[in-house]
Protein backbone atom coordinates (compact mmCIF):
# COMPACT_ATOMS: atom_id res chain seq x y z
CA UNK A 1 0.00 0.00 0.00
CA UNK A 2 0.77 3.70 -0.35
CA UNK A 3 1.39 5.71 3.09
CA UNK A 4 -1.46 8.11 4.07
CA UNK A 5 -0.29 11.67 3.16
CA UNK A 6 2.34 13.56 5.24
CA UNK A 7 4.40 16.60 5.34
CA UNK A 8 8.52 16.02 5.54
CA UNK A 9 11.07 18.35 6.99
CA UNK A 10 15.22 17.79 7.40
CA UNK A 11 16.31 19.02 10.49
CA UNK A 12 19.89 20.30 10.06
CA UNK A 13 20.45 20.54 13.58
CA UNK A 14 19.34 18.77 16.93
CA UNK A 15 17.93 21.90 17.58
CA UNK A 16 16.07 22.39 14.65
CA UNK A 17 14.73 18.86 14.82
CA UNK A 18 13.72 19.49 18.79
CA UNK A 19 12.10 22.72 17.57
CA UNK A 20 10.15 20.30 14.91
CA UNK A 21 8.92 18.09 17.58
CA UNK A 22 7.88 20.56 20.35
CA UNK A 23 5.86 22.70 17.08
CA UNK A 24 3.65 18.99 15.95
CA UNK A 25 4.48 16.64 19.49
CA UNK A 26 2.46 13.20 19.01
CA UNK A 27 1.65 14.05 14.88
CA UNK A 28 5.65 14.04 14.73
CA UNK A 29 7.89 11.15 13.83
CA UNK A 30 11.56 11.01 13.82
CA UNK A 31 12.83 9.88 10.63
CA UNK A 32 16.66 7.71 10.67
CA UNK A 33 16.92 4.84 8.79
CA UNK A 34 13.00 4.18 8.04
CA UNK A 35 13.13 0.25 7.78
CA UNK A 36 10.75 -0.09 10.31
CA UNK A 37 8.82 3.12 10.01
CA UNK A 38 8.23 3.28 6.48
CA UNK A 39 6.77 -0.04 6.19
CA UNK A 40 4.31 0.90 9.00
CA UNK A 41 3.60 3.98 7.37
CA UNK A 42 3.29 1.99 3.64
CA UNK A 43 0.69 -0.59 5.61
CA UNK A 44 -1.13 2.75 7.36
CA UNK A 45 -0.58 0.89 10.58
CA UNK A 46 0.83 4.33 11.49
CA UNK A 47 -0.22 8.04 9.76
CA UNK A 48 2.01 11.05 11.37
CA UNK A 49 1.64 14.49 10.03
CA UNK A 50 5.07 14.88 9.62
CA UNK A 51 7.97 13.06 9.57
CA UNK A 52 11.46 14.55 10.63
CA UNK A 53 13.99 13.28 8.77
CA UNK A 54 17.62 13.43 11.33
CA UNK A 55 19.53 11.90 8.54
CA UNK A 56 21.53 15.08 7.76
CA UNK A 57 22.37 16.18 11.31
CA UNK A 58 26.21 16.12 11.47
CA UNK A 59 28.09 14.12 14.76
CA UNK A 60 24.96 11.49 15.00
CA UNK A 61 26.79 8.71 12.99
CA UNK A 62 30.11 7.06 13.33
CA UNK A 63 31.96 4.49 16.22
CA UNK A 64 34.32 5.99 17.99
CA UNK A 65 36.95 4.18 20.81
CA UNK A 66 36.41 6.19 24.22
CA UNK A 67 39.39 4.65 25.80
CA UNK A 68 37.23 1.98 28.07
CA UNK A 69 34.00 2.00 25.59
CA UNK A 70 32.71 2.25 22.25
CA UNK A 71 30.40 4.90 21.04
CA UNK A 72 27.86 4.46 18.55
CA UNK A 73 26.30 7.40 16.84
CA UNK A 74 22.72 6.82 16.78
CA UNK A 75 22.66 7.34 13.02
CA UNK A 76 25.42 4.83 12.37
CA UNK A 77 24.18 2.76 9.96
CA UNK A 78 24.14 -1.68 10.56
CA UNK A 79 25.89 -2.12 7.84
CA UNK A 80 28.75 0.09 9.04
CA UNK A 81 28.65 -1.56 12.41
CA UNK A 82 28.95 -5.09 10.65
CA UNK A 83 32.05 -3.62 8.96
CA UNK A 84 33.60 -1.86 12.54
CA UNK A 85 37.25 -3.39 13.05
CA UNK A 86 36.16 -1.66 16.22
CA UNK A 87 32.98 -3.30 17.06
CA UNK A 88 34.44 -6.49 15.79
CA UNK A 89 37.47 -6.11 18.67
CA UNK A 90 35.72 -4.74 21.42
CA UNK A 91 31.64 -5.51 21.28
CA UNK A 92 31.38 -8.91 19.08
CA UNK A 93 28.33 -9.88 20.28
CA UNK A 94 27.14 -6.76 18.55
CA UNK A 95 29.21 -8.09 15.18
CA UNK A 96 27.64 -11.61 15.83
CA UNK A 97 24.13 -10.03 16.05
CA UNK A 98 24.76 -8.15 12.57
CA UNK A 99 24.05 -10.75 10.66
CA UNK A 100 20.84 -11.80 11.81
CA UNK A 101 19.58 -8.27 11.21
CA UNK A 102 17.61 -8.61 8.03
CA UNK A 103 19.01 -8.53 4.99
CA UNK A 104 21.95 -6.40 3.46
CA UNK A 105 20.02 -3.92 1.97
CA UNK A 106 18.11 -3.16 5.15
CA UNK A 107 21.56 -2.87 6.81
CA UNK A 108 22.76 -0.32 4.91
CA UNK A 109 19.59 1.87 5.84
CA UNK A 110 18.56 0.68 9.18
CA UNK A 111 20.63 2.61 12.43
CA UNK A 112 21.57 1.13 15.52
CA UNK A 113 19.70 3.99 16.87
CA UNK A 114 16.82 3.46 15.11
CA UNK A 115 16.52 0.12 16.62
CA UNK A 116 16.92 0.51 19.78
CA UNK A 117 14.82 3.75 20.08
CA UNK A 118 11.46 1.79 17.86
CA UNK A 119 12.18 -0.89 20.88
CA UNK A 120 10.95 -4.06 19.02
CA UNK A 121 11.03 -6.99 21.61
CA UNK A 122 11.81 -9.21 19.01
CA UNK A 123 15.08 -7.25 17.81
CA UNK A 124 18.63 -7.72 18.29
CA UNK A 125 20.39 -4.61 19.54
CA UNK A 126 18.13 -3.73 22.27
CA UNK A 127 18.88 -6.95 24.06
CA UNK A 128 22.64 -6.87 23.02
CA UNK A 129 22.42 -3.54 24.97
CA UNK A 130 21.31 -4.60 28.17
CA UNK A 131 23.47 -7.91 28.10
CA UNK A 132 27.18 -5.91 27.48
CA UNK A 133 25.73 -3.42 29.92
CA UNK A 134 25.66 0.08 27.82
CA UNK A 135 24.74 3.42 28.13
CA UNK A 136 22.17 5.18 26.20
CA UNK A 137 22.49 9.10 25.75
CA UNK A 138 19.76 10.80 25.06
CA UNK A 139 19.43 14.91 24.09
CA UNK A 140 16.20 17.43 24.36
CA UNK A 141 16.25 21.09 24.82
CA UNK A 142 17.79 20.77 28.37
CA UNK A 143 21.13 19.26 27.51
CA UNK A 144 21.68 15.70 27.23
CA UNK A 145 20.67 12.78 30.32
CA UNK A 146 22.32 8.88 30.18
CA UNK A 147 20.33 5.88 30.86
CA UNK A 148 21.08 2.21 31.62
CA UNK A 149 19.99 0.35 28.98
CA UNK A 150 18.23 -2.02 31.57
CA UNK A 151 16.06 0.58 32.28
CA UNK A 152 15.41 2.05 29.33
CA UNK A 153 12.83 -0.57 27.78
CA UNK A 154 9.90 0.39 29.30
CA UNK A 155 7.71 -2.13 27.46
CA UNK A 156 6.69 -2.85 24.30
CA UNK A 157 7.81 -0.61 21.86
CA UNK A 158 8.36 1.66 25.18
CA UNK A 159 11.50 3.24 26.17
CA UNK A 160 13.04 6.04 28.11
CA UNK A 161 13.00 8.61 25.22
CA UNK A 162 10.53 11.29 26.82
CA UNK A 163 8.24 13.98 24.33
CA UNK A 164 10.55 16.17 22.48
CA UNK A 165 13.52 14.11 22.99
CA UNK A 166 15.76 12.12 20.94
CA UNK A 167 18.31 9.09 20.89
CA UNK A 168 21.50 10.30 20.23
CA UNK A 169 24.52 7.30 21.11
CA UNK A 170 24.93 4.29 22.56
CA UNK A 171 28.39 3.62 24.66
CA UNK A 172 29.39 0.24 25.31
CA UNK A 173 31.77 -1.16 27.62
CA UNK A 174 34.39 -2.51 26.13
CA UNK A 175 34.74 -6.34 26.25
CA UNK A 176 37.69 -7.12 28.79
CA UNK A 177 39.28 -9.39 30.90
CA UNK A 178 37.97 -13.24 31.26
CA UNK A 179 34.37 -11.90 29.77
CA UNK A 180 33.14 -13.82 26.52
CA UNK A 181 30.84 -13.46 24.44
CA UNK A 182 27.41 -15.42 22.46
CA UNK A 183 24.50 -14.38 20.27
CA UNK A 184 22.03 -16.65 18.62
CA UNK A 185 18.73 -16.53 17.65
CA UNK A 186 16.10 -18.89 16.31
CA UNK A 187 14.49 -17.87 13.26
CA UNK A 188 11.99 -19.78 10.56
CA UNK A 189 13.96 -17.98 7.66
CA UNK A 190 17.19 -15.90 7.63
CA UNK A 191 16.31 -12.09 8.21
CA UNK A 192 12.86 -12.55 9.89
CA UNK A 193 12.69 -11.39 13.32
CA UNK A 194 13.71 -14.19 15.89
CA UNK A 195 11.19 -16.26 17.46
CA UNK A 196 13.47 -16.33 20.07
CA UNK A 197 16.90 -15.02 20.54
CA UNK A 198 19.62 -15.29 23.31
CA UNK A 199 22.39 -13.05 24.04
CA UNK A 200 25.18 -14.31 26.60
CA UNK A 201 27.80 -12.60 28.17
CA UNK A 202 30.25 -14.51 30.86
CA UNK A 203 33.39 -14.49 32.37
CA UNK A 204 34.77 -17.85 32.15
CA UNK A 205 38.13 -18.39 33.58
CA UNK A 206 40.08 -21.58 32.54
CA UNK A 207 36.42 -23.35 31.58
CA UNK A 208 34.66 -21.97 34.95
CA UNK A 209 31.74 -19.51 34.71
CA UNK A 210 32.14 -16.40 36.82
CA UNK A 211 29.28 -13.79 36.20
CA UNK A 212 27.18 -13.89 33.61
CA UNK A 213 24.11 -12.16 32.00
CA UNK A 214 21.72 -14.12 30.04
CA UNK A 215 19.55 -11.79 27.96
CA UNK A 216 16.75 -12.80 25.41
CA UNK A 217 14.70 -11.21 22.78
CA UNK A 218 10.87 -12.00 21.38
CA UNK A 219 10.99 -13.74 25.48
CA UNK A 220 9.01 -10.92 26.63
CA UNK A 221 7.86 -7.11 26.04
CA UNK A 222 11.52 -6.00 26.45
CA UNK A 223 14.41 -7.46 26.63
CA UNK A 224 14.31 -10.25 29.16
CA UNK A 225 17.23 -11.11 31.11
CA UNK A 226 17.28 -14.21 33.24
CA UNK A 227 18.54 -12.91 36.41
CA UNK A 228 17.59 -15.92 38.15
CA UNK A 229 18.93 -18.45 36.16
CA UNK A 230 22.44 -17.15 35.44
CA UNK A 231 24.03 -16.74 38.65
CA UNK A 232 23.47 -20.86 38.66
CA UNK A 233 26.25 -20.67 36.07
CA UNK A 234 28.73 -19.28 38.77
CA UNK A 235 31.53 -21.37 39.96
CA UNK A 236 30.77 -24.24 37.51
CA UNK A 237 32.42 -25.81 34.36
CA UNK A 238 30.10 -26.44 31.50
CA UNK A 239 28.62 -30.33 31.21
CA UNK A 240 25.72 -31.70 29.70
CA UNK A 241 24.10 -31.57 33.66
CA UNK A 242 24.86 -28.22 33.99
CA UNK A 243 23.24 -27.36 30.52
CA UNK A 244 19.42 -29.20 31.60
CA UNK A 245 19.51 -27.35 35.13
CA UNK A 246 19.67 -23.92 33.53
CA UNK A 247 17.67 -25.15 30.94
CA UNK A 248 15.22 -26.54 33.12
CA UNK A 249 15.96 -23.11 35.19
CA UNK A 250 14.70 -20.80 32.42
CA UNK A 251 11.23 -22.86 32.01
CA UNK A 252 10.29 -21.61 35.43
CA UNK A 253 11.57 -18.18 34.91
CA UNK A 254 10.51 -16.95 31.46
CA UNK A 255 7.16 -16.30 30.37
CA UNK A 256 7.20 -15.67 26.81
CA UNK A 257 4.13 -14.50 24.88
CA UNK A 258 2.49 -16.85 22.07
CA UNK A 259 2.23 -15.86 18.39
CA UNK A 260 1.43 -17.34 15.26
CA UNK A 261 5.54 -18.87 15.20
CA UNK A 262 5.64 -20.21 18.63
CA UNK A 263 3.66 -20.89 21.68
CA UNK A 264 5.08 -20.24 25.15
CA UNK A 265 5.86 -23.84 25.79
CA UNK A 266 8.27 -23.76 22.52
CA UNK A 267 10.02 -20.66 23.56
CA UNK A 268 10.76 -22.08 26.34
CA UNK A 269 12.11 -24.98 25.17
CA UNK A 270 14.26 -22.71 22.84
CA UNK A 271 15.80 -20.98 25.34
CA UNK A 272 17.08 -24.11 26.68
CA UNK A 273 18.62 -24.83 23.17
CA UNK A 274 19.87 -21.31 22.66
CA UNK A 275 21.91 -21.48 25.84
CA UNK A 276 22.96 -25.41 25.22
CA UNK A 277 24.14 -23.84 21.39
CA UNK A 278 25.84 -20.72 23.17
CA UNK A 279 27.08 -21.79 26.19
CA UNK A 280 29.61 -24.81 25.57
CA UNK A 281 31.09 -23.02 22.16
CA UNK A 282 31.78 -19.63 24.59
CA UNK A 283 33.00 -21.98 27.38
CA UNK A 284 35.33 -23.81 24.85
CA UNK A 285 33.15 -26.94 24.75
CA UNK A 286 30.89 -28.41 22.79
CA UNK A 287 26.99 -28.22 22.85
CA UNK B 1 2.17 22.17 5.84
CA UNK B 2 3.37 21.25 2.34
CA UNK B 3 3.03 17.76 1.82
CA UNK B 4 5.20 18.60 -1.28
CA UNK B 5 8.54 18.63 -1.94
CA UNK B 6 11.21 19.48 -4.47
CA UNK B 7 14.16 17.01 -5.03
CA UNK B 8 17.21 16.97 -6.84
CA UNK B 9 19.56 14.02 -7.48
CA UNK B 10 21.24 12.29 -10.27
CA UNK B 11 19.60 8.96 -11.67
CA UNK B 12 21.98 6.47 -14.02
CA UNK B 13 24.53 9.64 -14.54
CA UNK B 14 22.04 12.70 -15.27
CA UNK B 15 20.91 15.20 -13.20
CA UNK B 16 16.76 14.78 -12.43
CA UNK B 17 14.61 17.40 -10.78
CA UNK B 18 11.34 17.43 -9.51
CA UNK B 19 8.36 18.25 -7.02
CA UNK B 20 7.19 15.19 -5.98
CA UNK B 21 3.89 14.48 -2.63
CA UNK B 22 6.73 14.05 0.42
CA UNK B 23 4.97 10.44 0.69
CA UNK B 24 6.06 9.17 -2.77
CA UNK B 25 8.36 6.48 -2.17
CA UNK B 26 11.77 6.42 -4.65
CA UNK B 27 10.73 3.09 -6.58
CA UNK B 28 7.46 5.03 -7.37
CA UNK B 29 9.39 8.16 -7.64
CA UNK B 30 11.77 6.41 -10.70
CA UNK B 31 9.08 4.81 -11.98
CA UNK B 32 6.16 6.87 -12.32
CA UNK B 33 7.93 10.45 -12.46
CA UNK B 34 11.41 9.15 -14.11
CA UNK B 35 9.43 5.99 -16.12
CA UNK B 36 12.23 3.46 -15.15
CA UNK B 37 10.44 0.61 -14.64
CA UNK B 38 12.77 -1.64 -14.58
CA UNK B 39 12.72 -1.81 -10.70
CA UNK B 40 9.88 -3.47 -9.74
CA UNK B 41 7.31 -2.96 -6.89
CA UNK B 42 6.11 -6.16 -4.96
CA UNK B 43 5.00 -6.34 -1.36
CA UNK B 44 5.69 -2.26 -0.72
CA UNK B 45 7.02 -3.46 3.52
CA UNK B 46 10.69 -4.28 2.47
CA UNK B 47 10.78 -8.14 2.13
CA UNK B 48 10.63 -9.19 -0.98
CA UNK B 49 13.48 -6.94 -2.53
CA UNK B 50 11.79 -6.61 -5.99
CA UNK B 51 12.49 -2.41 -5.22
CA UNK B 52 16.41 -3.23 -4.78
CA UNK B 53 18.18 -0.11 -6.08
CA UNK B 54 21.55 1.50 -5.09
CA UNK B 55 21.61 5.02 -3.48
CA UNK B 56 25.32 6.31 -2.69
CA UNK B 57 26.92 3.41 -3.96
CA UNK B 58 24.88 0.98 -1.78
CA UNK B 59 21.36 -1.00 -2.03
CA UNK B 60 18.63 0.00 -0.36
CA UNK B 61 14.92 -0.95 -0.34
CA UNK B 62 12.92 1.76 -2.97
CA UNK B 63 10.02 1.15 -1.11
CA UNK B 64 11.59 2.20 2.15
CA UNK B 65 12.51 5.75 1.44
CA UNK B 66 11.12 8.42 0.33
CA UNK B 67 12.15 10.35 -2.70
CA UNK B 68 12.76 13.43 -0.77
CA UNK B 69 15.71 11.47 1.11
CA UNK B 70 17.34 11.16 -1.97
CA UNK B 71 17.97 14.57 -2.56
CA UNK B 72 21.01 15.56 -3.32
CA UNK B 73 22.16 11.58 -3.62
CA UNK B 74 23.56 9.14 -6.63
CA UNK B 75 20.94 6.77 -7.59
CA UNK B 76 21.71 3.90 -10.05
CA UNK B 77 18.97 1.05 -11.27
CA UNK B 78 18.78 -1.51 -13.02
CA UNK B 79 18.50 0.12 -16.75
CA UNK B 80 21.74 2.52 -15.80
CA UNK B 81 23.98 -0.29 -14.60
CA UNK B 82 22.26 -2.97 -17.72
CA UNK B 83 24.08 0.50 -19.88
CA UNK B 84 27.31 0.43 -18.72
CA UNK B 85 27.73 -2.73 -18.88
CA UNK B 86 28.84 -3.13 -15.40
CA UNK B 87 26.57 -5.95 -14.78
CA UNK B 88 27.04 -7.98 -17.91
CA UNK B 89 28.72 -11.05 -16.98
CA UNK B 90 26.04 -11.69 -14.62
CA UNK B 91 23.23 -10.93 -17.17
CA UNK B 92 24.80 -13.40 -19.67
CA UNK B 93 25.43 -15.47 -16.62
CA UNK B 94 21.65 -15.41 -15.83
CA UNK B 95 20.27 -16.23 -19.31
CA UNK B 96 23.19 -19.31 -19.52
CA UNK B 97 21.82 -21.34 -16.04
CA UNK B 98 17.84 -20.26 -16.69
CA UNK B 99 18.23 -18.03 -13.51
CA UNK B 100 14.81 -16.54 -13.97
CA UNK B 101 11.39 -17.34 -15.36
CA UNK B 102 8.92 -14.87 -15.33
CA UNK B 103 11.80 -12.27 -14.45
CA UNK B 104 9.78 -10.31 -11.82
CA UNK B 105 12.40 -10.36 -9.12
CA UNK B 106 15.18 -10.48 -11.34
CA UNK B 107 16.31 -6.15 -11.66
CA UNK B 108 16.09 -6.58 -7.57
CA UNK B 109 18.25 -9.76 -7.71
CA UNK B 110 21.00 -8.31 -10.34
CA UNK B 111 21.48 -5.43 -7.90
CA UNK B 112 21.85 -7.13 -4.70
CA UNK B 113 24.44 -9.43 -6.77
CA UNK B 114 26.36 -6.91 -8.22
CA UNK B 115 26.59 -5.69 -4.35
CA UNK B 116 27.52 -9.22 -3.50
CA UNK B 117 30.26 -9.55 -6.44
CA UNK B 118 31.79 -6.16 -5.12
CA UNK B 119 31.89 -6.54 -1.31
CA UNK B 120 32.00 -10.19 -0.94
CA UNK B 121 33.88 -11.32 -4.31
CA UNK B 122 34.80 -14.79 -2.02
CA UNK B 123 31.64 -15.64 -0.80
CA UNK B 124 31.13 -19.32 -0.77
CA UNK B 125 27.04 -20.82 -2.05
CA UNK B 126 25.98 -20.25 1.66
CA UNK B 127 27.16 -16.65 1.73
CA UNK B 128 25.93 -16.52 -1.40
CA UNK B 129 22.37 -17.55 -0.45
CA UNK B 130 21.93 -15.16 2.99
CA UNK B 131 23.15 -12.41 1.02
CA UNK B 132 19.89 -12.46 -1.46
CA UNK B 133 17.73 -14.06 1.62
CA UNK B 134 16.25 -10.66 1.25
CA UNK B 135 15.14 -11.13 -2.26
CA UNK B 136 12.11 -13.47 -3.33
CA UNK B 137 12.20 -15.51 -6.16
CA UNK B 138 8.96 -17.11 -6.31
CA UNK B 139 9.89 -19.13 -9.67
CA UNK B 140 13.12 -20.63 -9.98
CA UNK B 141 14.03 -21.73 -6.75
CA UNK B 142 17.47 -20.05 -6.13
CA UNK B 143 20.01 -23.14 -7.03
CA UNK B 144 19.97 -21.61 -10.60
CA UNK B 145 20.96 -18.10 -9.53
CA UNK B 146 23.80 -18.70 -7.10
CA UNK B 147 24.84 -21.31 -10.44
CA UNK B 148 25.10 -18.29 -12.19
CA UNK B 149 26.92 -15.83 -9.88
CA UNK B 150 29.46 -18.52 -9.64
CA UNK B 151 29.48 -18.60 -13.27
CA UNK B 152 30.03 -15.05 -13.58
CA UNK B 153 32.65 -14.77 -11.47
CA UNK B 154 34.15 -17.15 -13.72
CA UNK B 155 34.74 -20.42 -10.84
CA UNK B 156 34.41 -23.88 -11.85
CA UNK B 157 32.02 -24.61 -8.67
CA UNK B 158 28.71 -24.24 -10.35
CA UNK B 159 26.76 -27.69 -10.58
CA UNK B 160 26.49 -28.55 -14.21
Amino acid sequence: MKPAPFAYARAATLEEAFGLLAEHGDDARILAGGQSLMATLNMRLSAPEILIDINGIDGLAGITDDGDSLRIGAMTRHADVEESDLVAMHAPMISMAMQHIAHPAIRNRGTVGGSIAFADPAAELPACAVALGATMTIAGTDGERTVAAEDFFHGLYETAVGPGEILTAITIPKISGNWKSGFLELARRHGDYAIIGLCAHAEIDGGTFGDARLVFFGAGDRPVSATQTAPLLKGKTWSGDLADRIAEALKEELDPPEDLNADGPMRRHLAGVLVRRTLGPMAGQGE
Amino acid sequence: MDKNIDVTMTVNGETVTRQVEARTNLVDFLRYELGLTGSHVGCEHGFCGACTVRVDGRIVRGCLMVAAQADGADVWTIEGVTDTGEIRALQDAFVERNALQCGFCTPGMLMTLAELMERRPDADREEIREFISGNFCRCTGYQAIVDAVEMARGKAGAAS
